[in-house]
């Protein structure tokens, strides 16, 4: 940032326009109370198949992909926009698993056999990808995977089993990680595969989390693969991991900034109407003061997303110490605003009737997704040599 | 290219080549850091004249001020380039103080040009350095009780009263004061007028006040029927609420900018200081909770600089720095004390010199700014009433009784 101009953190027009569209299509068709219908009917998705073609249609799944796949050819900060709106209102359809993890992960480490075969269905709605990274005992060590993948010839055969595959309910193709060599740890190597949940050897299970969005279990027994399913380089996934759980972790970041900020208007909606000794409760200078807290951190909060947004697409040596930055500060405010937005509209806050309460779940469930604050604390005093 | 990243690169230029070498690395490269001038001023270092003279030559000690008033006829935005040139070698700004950040700015919108023509050249060339008449015994946060009185009398105000928490009155030649001049009015915010005085004139005294850091940069100063000309009311008479305000904006957002300093400096000094009295060279910091208070800093400092360019880079586009610069101030002061209190912890014993032989000279002089610290979270607006202001202002919630 020193000596030379700071990167832009404001939107042009036409971002300011995408951001408007965005707005009103979601404020109309998207709001969070969808959350409890899917639950209660038990929706078979878990989220709207029609919505998720209607914003393809829109051209927004595809804002990053490049031309050459049906996309719109735009960068990762539009994309950014996108997820904000789609944050304010928690949207469980699978802008993280499809959008952050499959997209990346091919758009950084996919042969162009897969991202012919893979782009221009995610970019349709047609597509959904997720990634299997995460296992029960690796939440520190994310790198100390026990899914192995054993080699015979040209073919890998894959055992083990991933737990919360965001989406994994409703993948079309999920991109496993697996050990491939050094095993046990600590010098493991691990590789990424392509994978197809409807062969042989793959059991799905979905699962049911307190924020409604889509997860499973990926049980792999013997699955066999080619080498062509390999994303990336042989032996070169804890690399490429750590590059896509960097623009994952920024993506989800913009979306817990949009659900920062909805959960924040709605509180201070709910401040100005409600009434108490005969006053609105906005009028107490107890509550003044940590709503003024409350907006102070989303500002910062802001700030950091767009610098780390911007960082992808035009400065990627500054990628890593902004990645840790903003999914750090994103958790924590995002907690922090959800627990405030409960306590400030009292006892209703607390009810499963009133939609404030699914803003703690989404809160929580992202705090924990991509590395929690302490863990990219870490990586920032590493990254600055302490 | 446009016109201004050519003049970036010509600031960049131009301030690497000429800014004395010994300054290098010096600053905060603030508006309140560095040469404040005036005519009590006994800097004898030839490097820092030197610089203000080569400041005032090139019109850059008051870049955005017309040149008529001793400025550089230049943007806002060319401007804030300078200024980001500047810290980015870490030189100070050719002249700083409250002349140039507050007063001036304000004095261009609402002095007459008679008024801008006497003070703010001097201002421009270091020769006038002023202070500020704000707080009250009695008027503290609740500024617009303020008392001190001005009467009119044939072709003078009589003043009468005493300001607190002058700056620098010691070092001053000159006081922008708020007075009151209409004691019936029906608003406290009713009735108050800018008045300037030059601290030469007999009936004002000034007394210097200790702080709990054993350093004393605030004043007392006493008003005894002291009769300044009817010329130095600035704006309209009983009309400068909307004046103390506009430089109360200033004060806040010159506040922010100074606390700023250089990105990244605050976690550097403190990892500095855990290496320096926890015996480690290099490598991680042992204690893993130190090492993650550090860097819960290190990424509050890294947002509010960010926060801060988002505000500049606004302002820049649209004129205005938008909501958030009204929360510059709060963060800013917060990072301060977390900055001092961190630095402070690092240290352990090593940190507890006031004065004399077992201490190191720099730890002493960190206590005493840690000390220092404590007031920056009430000076110019304590945080609580910034947060009244954000609260009214940007949050649009409703007044209550306080």
């Amino acid at each position: 940032m020193s000596g030379h101009a700071s990167p832009s953190l404001l939107l042009n027009d036409e971002q300011r326009m995408l951001a408007k569209t965005a707005h009103e299509f979601i404020q109309e068709h998207a709001s969070a109370g969808r959350l409890r219908t899917f639950r209660d009917t038990k929706d078979e998705f878990g989220f709207s198949r029609d919505l998720w073609n209607d914003m393809a249609e829109l051209g927004w799944l595809g804002l990053q992909i490049p031309e050459e796949y049906d996309g719109l050819g735009l960068g990762f900060f539009d994309l950014c926009i996108v997820l904000e709106e789609s944050g304010r209102e928690l949207m469980p359809e699978p802008f993280v698993s499809t959008l952050l993890l499959g997209t990346q992960a091919l758009l950084l480490g996919g042969t162009e056999a897969q991202k012919k075969e893979l782009l221009p269905g995610i970019a349709a709605g047609e597509k959904v990808v997720s990634l299997a990274y995460e296992e029960a005992g690796c939440r520190d060590d994310l790198w100390d995977v026990e899914t192995v993948a054993r080699r015979s010839g040209d073919f890998f055969h894959l055992t083990g089993t991933k737990n919360q595959v965001l989406d994994g309910h409703v993948a079309d193709h999920i991109i496993v990680l697996a050990a491939t060599s050094g095993t046990p740890a600590p010098t493991v190597r691990s590789t990424l595969f392509l994978v197809d949940p409807n062969q042989p050897g793959v059991t799905i299970t979905r699962q049911h989390r307190i924020d409604g969005h889509g997860a499973a279990i990926v049980q792999l027994d013997n699955a066999t693969v080619s080498t062509d399913a390999i994303v990336g380089e042989l032996d070169g996934g804890r690399r490429l991991m750590r590059s896509i759980l960097e623009r994952a972790g920024i993506g989800l970041a913009a979306q817990m900034l949009g659900g920062s900020e909805q959960a924040f208007a709605d509180t201070l909606e709910y401040l100005k109407e409600r009434e108490q000794f005969g006053v609105p409760i906005g009028s107490f200078q107890a509550l003044q003061h940590r709503a003024v807290a409350l907006y102070t951190e989303i500002a910062l909060l802001r700030s950091v997303v767009l610098a780390a947004a911007r960082a992808i697409d035009e400065r990627p040596e500054d990628v890593p110490r902004l990645a840790s930055l903003a999914k750090a500060l994103a958790s924590e405010s995002f907690l922090q605003v959800a627990k405030e937005a409960i306590q400030m509209h009292g006892g209703i806050g607390v009810t499963d009737e009133h939609d404030i309460g699914f803003y703690i779940k989404r809160a929580q469930a992202t705090y924990m997704t991509f590395g929690e604050p302490s863990q990219h604390r870490r990586r920032w005093a590493e990254l600055h040599g302490y | 290219m446009s016109e201004l990243d050519t003049f970036r690169e010509e600031a960049h230029a131009w301030i690497r080549e000429n800014a004395p070498k010994s300054l290098w690395g010096t600053s905060g490269s603030g508006p309140f850091e560095g040469y404040w001038g005036g005519s009590k001023c006994d800097e004898s270092d030839p490097d820092v004249l030197k610089w203000r003279d080569l400041g005032i030559e090139k019109g850059w000690v008051a870049p955005s001020w017309p040149k008529d008033y001793g400025g550089g006829g230049l943007t806002l935005a060319h401007e804030q380039i300078i200024h980001d040139e500047m810290k980015a070698i870490g030189v100070p700004w050719p002249i700083a103080g409250q002349g140039l950040a507050m007063f001036g700015p304000v004095l261009l919108k609402y002095g007459n040009d008679e008024q801008r023509a006497e003070h703010l050249p001097k201002i421009a060339r270091g020769e006038v350095r002023w202070c500020q008449g704000y707080s009250e015994p009695n008027a503290g946060s609740d500024l617009a009780n303020l008392q001190l009185k001005a009467e009119r009398d044939g072709d003078e105000f009589v003043l009468n009263g005493q300001k607190v928490w002058t700056s620098h009155a010691d070092l001053s030649d000159w006081i922008y004061c708020l007075t009151r001049t209409d004691s019936n009015a029906p608003k406290k915010q009713m009735g108050i007028s800018v008045i300037l005085a030059d601290l030469n004139t007999p009936g004002i005294t000034v007394r210097r006040i200790d702080l709990i850091s054993g350093y004393s940069p605030f004043c007392e100063t006493f008003f005894d029927n002291a009769r300044v000309p009817v010329e130095n009311l600035v704006g309209k008479l009983h009309e400068g609420w909307t004046i103390a305000k506009a430089i109360l904006g200033h004060e806040r957002s010159s506040i922010g900018q100074s606390i700023a300093r250089q990105p990244g400096s605050a976690q550097r000094e403190v990892v500095a200081r855990a290496r320096k009295h926890l015996g480690v060279a290099g490598g991680p910091i042992p204690d893993p909770l130190l090492r993650d208070e550090v860097a819960s800093l290190g990424m509050l400092e890294e947002a509010f600089h960010l926060t801060l360019a988002r505000i500049q880079q606004s302002a820049a586009e649209c004129g205005t720095s938008g909501p958030e610069g009204s929360i510059s101030k709060l963060v800013g002061a917060e990072l301060k004390q977390k900055r001092f209190e961190l630095g402070m912890k690092v240290a352990g014993t090593g940190g507890l010199g006031w004065e004399g032989p077992g201490f190191d000279e720099d730890d002493i002089q960190y206590t005493r700014d840690w000390l220092r610290s404590r007031a920056s979270t009430i000076e110019g607006g304590s945080s609580e009433i910034q947060k009244n202001i954000v609260s009214k202002r940007v949050l649009g919630l409703p007044e209550g009784k306080k």
